[in-house]
C-alpha cells in the first residue's frame, strides 16, 4: 500500500517560536499512523496546518500526489481530509442531527449521505437517541462521538484525530479506541494525535514521536512500544 | 385612539426591527459591533432617492436598487476592512473602532456630492391612499414597513433553521474553526452575511425615509443609537430579539409621546429599556454564555 498523504519539511511558527521544525511523514493507505508526544510538542499545530488552519512557514503537503500546501481550509475537507478537532469540536448550539447534516456540507449525493446517516448511528447508536437534543447537552464521551461521526459524515480518504481520548474517563476511551480501530479495519485511513501514547501505539501500525517541534523516533507501533526511549520517557517504566 | 397608537407603534417598531436585524446579523456571525450600519442604512435611502428622481423608477424597484447598492457596500466593507483585520486575528474593539471609520467616510462622502440639506421624496412615490377604519388612520408606507420586516424576519428565520447555508451560518457563528474544519467555506459566508446585513440596512433606510419623509446624510447616527439599544434588549445575535426590541422601543417611544409628552420620549423608552436589562443583564432572547472564538 501506497503513502496517501506525503509531508515533508513542514513548518510552522507563532511569531517567532519554531512551534514546528520542520518534520517529514507519510500516511499510508488504510494504515493508522499515529504522532504521539508531550503537551505542547506541536502535535495539535501539526494537524492544524495539514487542514490549512495555521499557516505553514515552510514545507510541502502531498495528498494523493497532489500539492495541497497552500488550499484554503474548506478546499482540503472537500479533497477528502477531514479533521476531528481537539477537545470540544462539536457545536453546541445545533442538535445532533444538524451537526450530522453539516458533516456532508459539500455533498451532494443524497441517497449516500442518508446512507452514510444510518451507517454512523450504526457505529455510535448512543447518538441515535439524541438526535434532536442540543449537541451541548451531550456527555464528554457521546460529544467526541458525534465529532467521529460528524467527520464520517464527510466520506473523507483520510480522518485526522487530534487527542480523541483527551478528558474522558478511561472505560470510554476503550470504547473510543476500539471504534476507532473498527473503522479503520473497514478501510479508513486515519492520522492519530495523542498524549495517551500507549493505547495510540496499540492500535498504530506506524508512529512517530515528536519532541519541541522535531520528529525523534519513528517505527512501526509494536516497535516503539518496546523502545527504551519511549518506556522511560513516555511510559513510566 | 389607543388602536391609533397601537398602529404607529408597530409601524414605527417595524423599522427599527429591520434596522437591528442587519446589526444582530453581523454581530452574531462575524462577532463585530458593526457601526457603520447606520451610514449603509443611510447610503440606502440616497439610491433609493437616486433610483427615484434620476432614473424615475418606482418606489418596488428602487428599493431593490436600494438593497443591492447597500449590500455592495457592506460587501466593500468587508473585503476592504473586515476581512484583512480578521486575518490578523484582531481583538473585537479594533473591527468596531475601525467602522467608526468608514461611517465617517460615508458621510462626508455623501454630503460632499449631495449637500447636507434635507432631501425629501417627490410627492405622489408612494400612493397617498389611507385606510380609514373606525377613526383609525393607517397609510400606504405603514403597511408597507410592517409586511416587508415581517416578511424579511420570518425569510431569515426560516432558512436559518432548514436550509443547509443556514446550518453552515449558525456553524460559523459558533466556531469559525469547527465551520472551516467541515467543508464550510468560512470567508465566502462572512462576505455574504455583510452583504444580506448591510442590504437590510439599506432597506430600513428606504422605510423610514418614505415614513418620515426625510433624507440626510446624518440620518443614520440617532438608528444606529437605537439598534444598538435594541440588539442588547433582544439579546446580542439573536434574530428574534432583535424584533421583539425593535417593537418594543417602537411601542415604548409612541405610547411615551401619547401618554407622558414628546420631551420625555427617549427617557422613558429608555429608561425602561434600564430597567429590563436590570432583571435580564443578556437581554430577552440572550444566552447566558458569550462566543469564545
Amino acid at each position: 500500500m501506497g503513502a496517501l498523504l506525503e509531508v515533508s519539511g513542514l513548518k510552522v511558527n507563532f511569531g517567532h517560536v519554531e512551534a514546528v521544525k520542520g518534520i517529514d511523514f507519510v500516511l499510508n493507505e488504510g494504515e493508522i499512523t499515529t504522532l504521539v508526544g508531550a503537551n505542547g510538542a506541536g502535535k495539535s499545530t501539526t494537524l492544524l496546518a495539514l487542514s490549512g488552519l495555521v499557516p505553514k512557514a515552510g514545507g510541502k503537503v502531498l495528498f494523493a500526489g497532489r500539492d495541497i500546501t497552500r488550499l484554503a481550509p474548506h478546499r482540503i475537507v472537500h479533497l477528502g481530509l477531514s479533521q476531528v478537532a481537539e477537545g470540544r469540536a462539536i457545536l453546541t448550539r445545533l442538535t445532533v442531527r444538524e451537526n450530522l447534516e453539516l458533516g456532508a456540507y459539500h455533498r451532494n449525493d443524497t441517497d449516500a449521505i442518508a446512507a452514510d446517516f444510518e451507517h454512523v448511528l450504526g457505529l455510535f447508536p448512543r447518538l441515535r437517541e439524541r438526535l434532536d437534543g442540543f449537541a451541548g447537552n451531550l456527555s464528554g464521551g457521546e460529544q467526541q462521538m458525534l465529532a467521529i461521526a460528524r467527520a464520517l459524515m464527510a466520506r473523507p480518504r483520510i480522518l485526522l484525530l487530534d487527542e480523541p481520548s483527551m478528558g474522558l474517563a478511561p472505560l470510554i476511551v476503550q470504547e473510543i479506541f476500539r471504534i476507532i480501530r473498527t473503522i479503520n479495519e473497514a478501510g479508513l485511513t486515519i492520522f492519530l494525535v495523542e498524549q495517551n501514547v500507549r493505547q495510540a501505539l496499540k492500535i498504530a501500525h506506524r508512529a512517530y514521536v515528536i519532541e519541541t517541534g522535531e520528529i525523534v523516533l519513528k517505527g512501526t507501533g509494536e516497535e516503539l512500544l518496546d523502545h527504551p526511549r519511549v518506556l522511560e520517557a513516555y511510559l513510566g517504566v | 385612539m389607543l388602536a391609533q397608537q397601537l398602529v404607529n407603534a408597530l409601524s414605527l417598531g417595524s423599522v427599527y426591527a429591520l434596522f437591528a436585524l442587519g446589526f444582530t446579523l453581523i454581530f452574531g456571525v462575524l462577532g463585530v459591533i458593526n457601526l457603520a450600519h447606520g451610514a449603509v442604512f443611510m447610503v440606502g435611502a440616497y439610491a433609493a432617492l437616486q433610483a427615484v428622481v434620476l432614473a424615475g423608477l418606482p418606489i418596488w424597484a428602487a428599493l431593490i436598487v436600494a438593497f443591492l447598492v447597500s449590500g455592495l457596500f457592506g460587501l466593500v466593507i468587508d473585503i476592504l476592512v473586515l476581512s484583512p483585520l480578521r486575518k490578523r486575528h484582531a481583538p473585537h474593539l479594533i473591527p468596531m473602532i475601525a467602522t467608526i471609520g468608514v461611517a465617517i467616510v460615508l458621510n462626508s462622502a455623501v454630503q460632499g456630492i449631495f449637500g447636507a440639506d434635507n432631501l425629501r421624496f417627490p410627492p405622489g412615490v408612494v400612493p397617498d391612499e389611507a385606510i380609514e377604519a373606525g377613526g383609525l388612520h393607517i397609510t400606504a408606507v405603514e403597511i408597507g414597513i410592517i409586511l416587508l420586516t415581517f416578511a424579511i424576519m420570518v425569510l431569515l428565520l426560516l432558512g436559518l433553521r432548514r436550509t443547509s447555508i443556514g446550518k453552515a451560518l449558525r456553524a460559523v457563528a459558533e466556531s469559525p474553526k469547527a465551520a472551516a474544519l467541515l467543508g464550510i467555506d468560512v470567508e465566502g459566508l462572512l462576505r455574504k452575511t455583510s452583504f444580506l446585513a448591510a442590504a437590510l440596512g439599506g432597506a430600513a433606510g428606504v422605510m423610514i425615509s418614505l415614513y418620515s419623509n426625510a433624507v440626510y446624510p446624518l440620518m443614520g447616527q440617532p438608528m444606529l443609537h437605537k439598534g444598538i439599544a435594541v440588539i442588547i434588549l433582544g439579546g446580542m445575535g439573536d434574530i428574534r430579539g432583535a424584533l421583539i426590541g425593535g417593537l418594543f422601543l417602537g411601542f415604548a417611544e409612541v405610547f411615551a409621546v401619547a401618554y407622558i409628552g414628546s420631551t420625555m420620549r427617549d427617557a422613558v423608552a429608555f429608561g425602561l429599556l434600564f430597567l429590563i436589562l436590570l432583571v435580564r443583564p443578556t437581554g430577552l432572547f440572550g444566552k447566558a454564555s458569550e462566543r469564545k472564538a
